[in-house]
């Protein structure tokens, strides 16, 4: 599988590359497999090349899915985070940063923004989400506690929502 | 325990509860790197943080640099590893087992019960980076205008950072 290279979000440039320039899957297809992968823990896109290679030839596919999609990845940041371990204490990179990382947890909240409105829009779903965070920022209680605690309370009320 | 036993064990965990997405981990991890453990400041793990997002690829190398910054290269490799194998193996068990299933109830009040927790984790997450980086009036204010045109506009983030650091390396002397 080809090395992929996204700034930002690598997905709309695996949709296209899929569904558009070789047809693997249709676009239908696609979406349910992200949802479904969206839905599960882990890196969205990261499970969604694993799950797609595992399909289409076991597991030699989906480790070729998974090396194709992270190795030049992986080999940038980590020659830009040992930059950062060298040169991070100068003074004009460490402003730098300080406006990057400013402008990263704006790209976060806009973002969690995006896919959180539509979702809290049910009390049920509102309710339970402020739970979560509340637990997160509010107590410090540790992820799988939170996991634990909210879960089964969410799967209960959708079990009764759901026909 | 040495160093990279402690990464292996701490993201193999997180890779299996990172729901909605590896973001989701990010207040779990800000707590245990920065506050238990004492490898990074906050305003390192901020710095981290917008290196990753600003590099190409997934946004899960983020777990890349921290392991780089702490235990080198292999400790980066190690990281990343555990936190895109186990998360991987079971999504591409589940979905083979969606697969046979397409419409059956448990799969829809499975999907149902976890997008509450995803929105709850991502807002936790912002909470966690916004507090992490902001440090005075001119990093809030560019936090708050990233917020907008990331919520309202489709504008490529690759702008947002330029302008970030720009105006971070020019005003923040």
């Amino acid at each position: 599988m080809a090395g992929i290279m996204g700034f930002g979000g690598v997905l709309p440039i695996i949709r296209r590359m899929i569904v558009d320039e070789r047809g693997w899957l249709s676009q239908q297809e696609f979406s349910e497999l992200f949802s479904l992968c969206q839905s599960l823990p882990g890196a969205n896109v990261v499970n969604l090349s694993f799950a797609f290679g595992a399909r289409e030839a076991g597991v030699s596919g989906a480790a070729a899915a998974m090396c194709g999609l992270m190795s030049a990845p992986v080999a940038i940041v980590l020659g830009l985070g040992g930059l950062y371990t060298r040169y991070g204490g100068l003074a004009p990179v460490r402003h730098a940063l300080l406006g990057l990382a400013a402008t990263a947890a704006g790209l976060v909240l806009g973002t969690s923004l995006r896919i959180a409105v539509p979702i809290v829009k049910s009390w049920r779903n509102a309710a339970l989400a402020l739970a979560v965070f509340g637990l997160a920022v509010g107590l410090h209680v540790s992820l799988p506690y939170i996991v634990l605690i909210v879960l089964p309370l969410s799967v209960y009320l959708s079990w009764r929502a759901v026909t | 325990m040495n160093i990279l036993g402690e990464i292996a064990l701490l993201f193999g965990k997180l890779s299996l509860l990172a729901v909605g997405g590896a973001n989701s981990t990010v207040p779990e991890l800000a707590q245990v790197v920065v506050n238990q453990k004492h490898w990074l400041t906050a305003s390192q793990f901020a710095q981290l943080y917008a290196i990753a997002n600003t590099a190409p690829g997934p946004n899960v190398i983020l777990v890349t640099v921290i392991g780089a910054h702490v235990a080198g290269v292999v400790g980066g490799l190690l990281a990343t590893l555990c936190m895109v194998l186990p998360a991987g193996i079971v999504a591409a068990m589940v979905a083979a087992l969606f697969n046979k299933h397409r419409q059956a109830r448990w799969r829809r009040v499975a999907q149902a019960s976890l997008l509450p927790l995803t929105a709850g984790l991502v807002l936790a997450t912002s909470y966690v980076l916004v507090r992490q980086s902001d440090t005075g009036w001119l990093t809030a204010l560019l936090t708050a205008a990233t917020t907008l045109l990331a919520w309202r506009t489709r504008l490529h983030p690759l702008w947002m950072f330029g302008a970030g650091a720009l105006l971070g390396l020019v005003f923040l002397n």
